[in-house]
């Protein structure tokens, strides 16, 4: 490709590519063409328009962008651990346009002085759209609300507690109906903090084994039962972030038929890798929730099949390497996944796991409903797209990643799927060197 | 099917299955097992002598790194270290760099460069041996002393060397493990032993507050009820109960605790008449276990201690041998590329 940068009113044609529309309606050797930011053209009619510039997608799959709902970005505050640059850039490189920043920062994102830092930051150094997640509580404390109507207006597009939870279940009930009255939507890790106590591994076989602290299945689903009883006396928009058990897939499906608005994610590592990750003391896959049984594994994918969980999330958290470099159970919890959360879909793929379609939908119009959009590779709209081959592979190792965190769960193993193009709003926020 | 890494080459055997770090049971095969207790068996003759030293390590240099206070086991360490007449260094660190804020890859790399063939490490971390044997440079030799609730693979391997003294052997043998399993590394690495040496039947005794999640899991059948559990059994092994046990809503007090729990003469009665009675130590009288039977003629509780020095002698001799074998290989691999 020419030089296309998106700026100057330059027109790009996207060639031979495997478009999916709405409705995982696919265009197999189709173009596409974006000029001022939009699609403009689609199909036959792309065909006979001429652009400045041109793109050859070889074959591969032109997709909405992917949009995560839980990514932590490490700024303010951590800047040993990852920043807005070195994150959102992986995150381009993952196919990813769109992430929403988790409130887990320092200072925590309580105010709105600091959505407008976040904001700011990404304005000037993220080449994707950075969406900020209000901390629900100041400080994540769990103790008094923050300023959820000024920090909508500052640009937050949901509230939760972050990692931290909130273990006073009367302060819960008021943050739901506090946001219910703005019509907000509330993001929660349920876990109840008392039950999960010093855990750091799936209360199982594995921990029985090699003697680890574990957090029970129950510290999770006492506390789903108890927010979906909330959200149903609230009424508030409920959204459960990083489901690990098979039994709250079921909750979350009974009180949808309930009729109540609740809607769902689930990490993707938790599709791919079960407690048995840990039985070599592998402080990567500490994380939290923590991996559970291939049972849980199963029904967490049988729920993003069936759509009780409408998205798939990165959960990306950029570490330190002496985060990780520790005994197990002193190391922090996260997986660096940005940048292989596609490659690990595709494997679910390559394995008849999870279809094509059902995958880009738990990573694109899934969690953009979430968030009350609805993105598509449509004309008119914004020009958010991501290319890439499902088959190529590439091999992730500390050299190639662009995170800062260099613990992705599969290191020096060829991985499916290498993004060769990822637009945002029209502009190029990755290319891959090949093209 | 997951994507979970295959295990890689194994930690703490070398290529042609030799020792080279002793960090948990898991994967050690009976042969192996075997040739522990076996050379532990060949050691307890130098303890005899009036000369105890052997020159196995002589000019190595044994750390050992205590991350957890700990007198009997370090002690028989460092008797294990001098009898095969290595230069012993007691690092207490729960009192020294790590207070200071000093990271554990830190003040391993400290000690590599004081040039040592061997760590012998105790931990509170599940693990902490794993993560050391993994990130220390290639020959020296990682001995687990204990990590968490992970492992005691020493302590585990004499008490099978006494079992294996006053009974022949493991075939048919009924093995009962009394206490807080959940929290022991003791138990987990016994159960582990007594399954691939061929004992017969491992129970655990315990209330379900102490009892891991899916214990059967590892090779045991699990008995609430102490006086059916004592039936036909050749050995009891008590395990230490820490007072703390009492906070946290895991037991209501050591006194009910006893009554339920604790091994007496009346309970020792229901088992077989020739059952040994064994303790990892140190005791606890009359929580766990009373005097008249500790102090008793089926107790075998002062085997066990003098057969931990015979056993480590041989786990730090292996392993030793096992670094070195490897060092070679790879010096005759260079020298032929």
């Amino acid at each position: 490709m020419t030089a296309f940068n998106g700026h100057s009113g330059a027109s790009l044609k996207i060639t031979n590519g495997r478009l999916v529309l709405p409705d995982s309606r696919e265009l197999t050797d189709a173009s596409i063409v974006i000029a001022n930011g939009v699609i403009t053209a689609i199909g036959a009619e792309a065909d006979n328009t001429n652009a400045d510039h041109t793109f050859d997608a070889a074959g591969g799959i032109v997709a909405p962008g992917l949009v995560d709902l839980c990514c932590n970005l490490r700024e303010p505050g951590n800047g040993q651990k990852g920043n807005i640059a070195s994150e959102t850039r992986a995150a381009a490189r993952g196919g990813f346009t769109t992430v929403c920043a988790s409130p887990d920062t320092s200072p925590v994102n309580d105010s709105s002085a600091v959505t407008h830092l976040i904001r700011d930051g990404a304005q000037a150094r993220s080449p994707i759209r950075v969406l900020p997640i209000g901390a629900i509580t100041r400080g994540l404390e769990g103790e008094l609300l923050s300023d959820l109507a000024g920090l909508a207006g500052a640009g937050c597009v949901a509230f939760g507690n972050g990692s931290r939870g909130i273990r006073n279940a009367r302060i819960l009930r008021r943050c739901m109906a506090y946001a219910q009255t703005f019509g907000l939507t509330v993001m929660f890790n349920p876990e109840n903090q008392a039950l999960a106590a010093d855990g750091y591994a799936h209360d199982g076989l594995v921990t029985s084994r090699l003697g680890l602290l574990g957090i029970p299945e129950v510290a999770e689903t006492a506390s789903v039962m108890e927010m979906l009883l909330l959200a149903e006396e609230t009424g508030v928009r409920l959204h459960l972030s990083q489901l690990s058990c098979a039994r709250s897939v079921e909750m979350v499906a009974d009180a949808r038929r309930r009729g109540i608005a609740v809607t769902a994610d689930v990490a993707m590592h938790q599709l791919l890798f079960t407690e048995e990750a840990l039985a070599g003391f592998d402080s990567r896959f500490h994380v939290r929730p923590p991996l559970r049984t291939e049972s849980d594994r199963q029904a967490l994918i049988a729920g993003v099949r069936e759509g009780v969980i409408d998205a798939i999330v990165s959960q990306h958290q950029p570490h330190d390497s002496a985060a990780k470099q520790a005994p197990l159970g002193a190391t922090e919890p996260g997986l660096s996944t940005i940048e292989s959360t596609l490659s690990m879909g595709l494997m679910l793929v390559q394995r008849d796991e999870l279809t094509l379609p059902d995958l880009l939908a738990a990573l694109t119009s899934g969690p953009s409903r979430i968030l009350g959009e609805t993105p598509a590779l449509q004309e008119g709209a914004p020009a958010d797209l991501c290319v890439f081959n499902p088959d190529a592979t590439w091999v992730p190792n500390p050299t190639t990643l662009i995170s800062a965190g260099r613990h992705a769960p599969l290191l020096g193993q060829a991985m499916p799927g290498v993004v060769s193009l990822t637009l945002s709003n029209g502009k190029v926020a990755w290319q891959s060197e090949t093209h | 099917m997951t994507a979970n890494q295959a295990p890689k080459r194994s930690l703490q055997l070398t290529e042609d299955g030799q020792l080279r770090h002793f960090l948990t049971l898991d994967g050690l095969d009976r042969a192996l097992l075997t040739d522990i207790l076996d050379t532990a068996d060949s050691f307890i003759e130098v303890g005899e002598r009036s000369i105890k030293k052997v020159p196995l390590l002589r000019g190595r240099t044994v750390v050992n790194l205590f991350f957890e206070s700990s007198t009997r086991t370090r002690s028989t360490f460092e008797l294990a270290a001098k009898r095969l007449s290595a230069d012993v260094l007691n690092l207490d660190i729960s009192t020294s760099a790590t207070s200071k804020g000093e990271s554990l890859s830190d003040t391993l790399l400290n000690l590599e460069a004081m040039a040592s063939d061997m760590f012998v490490v105790r931990h509170s971390q599940s693990g902490a041996p794993h993560f050391i044997a993994e990130s220390v440079t290639p020959g020296v030799a990682i001995i687990n002393a204990g990590d968490g609730r992970h492992a005691h693979p020493t302590q585990a391997m004499l008490d099978m060397l006494t079992i294996r003294q006053h009974k022949g052997g493991f075939e048919g043998l009924k093995v009962a493990i009394v206490g807080d399993v959940l929290h022991s590394r003791v138990a987990r690495s016994q159960i582990r032993a007594l399954n691939e040496l061929g004992a017969a039947e491992v129970r655990v005794i315990a209330p379900g507050t102490l009892l891991p999640r899916d214990v059967e899991s590892l090779g045991c059948t699990v008995e609430y009820d102490m006086q059916k559990g004592m039936k036909d059994l050749d050995v009891v092994i008590m395990l230490r109960l820490q007072k703390e046990r009492m906070e946290g809503a895991l037991l209501p007090s050591e006194r009910e605790f006893y009554r339920l729990y604790g091994l007496n003469q009346d309970k020792l009665a229901l088992a077989h008449p020739e059952c040994i009675v064994m303790h990892p130590g140190p005791i606890n009288r009359g929580v766990e276990i009373e005097s008249a039977v500790a102090d008793g003629p089926q107790s075998v509780i002062l085997d066990q201690v003098t057969n931990g020095i015979a056993i480590r002698m041989a786990v730090m001799s292996m392993a030793m041998g096992g670094q070195v074998a490897e060092r070679n290989q790879n010096l005759a691999g260079r020298e032929q590329a």
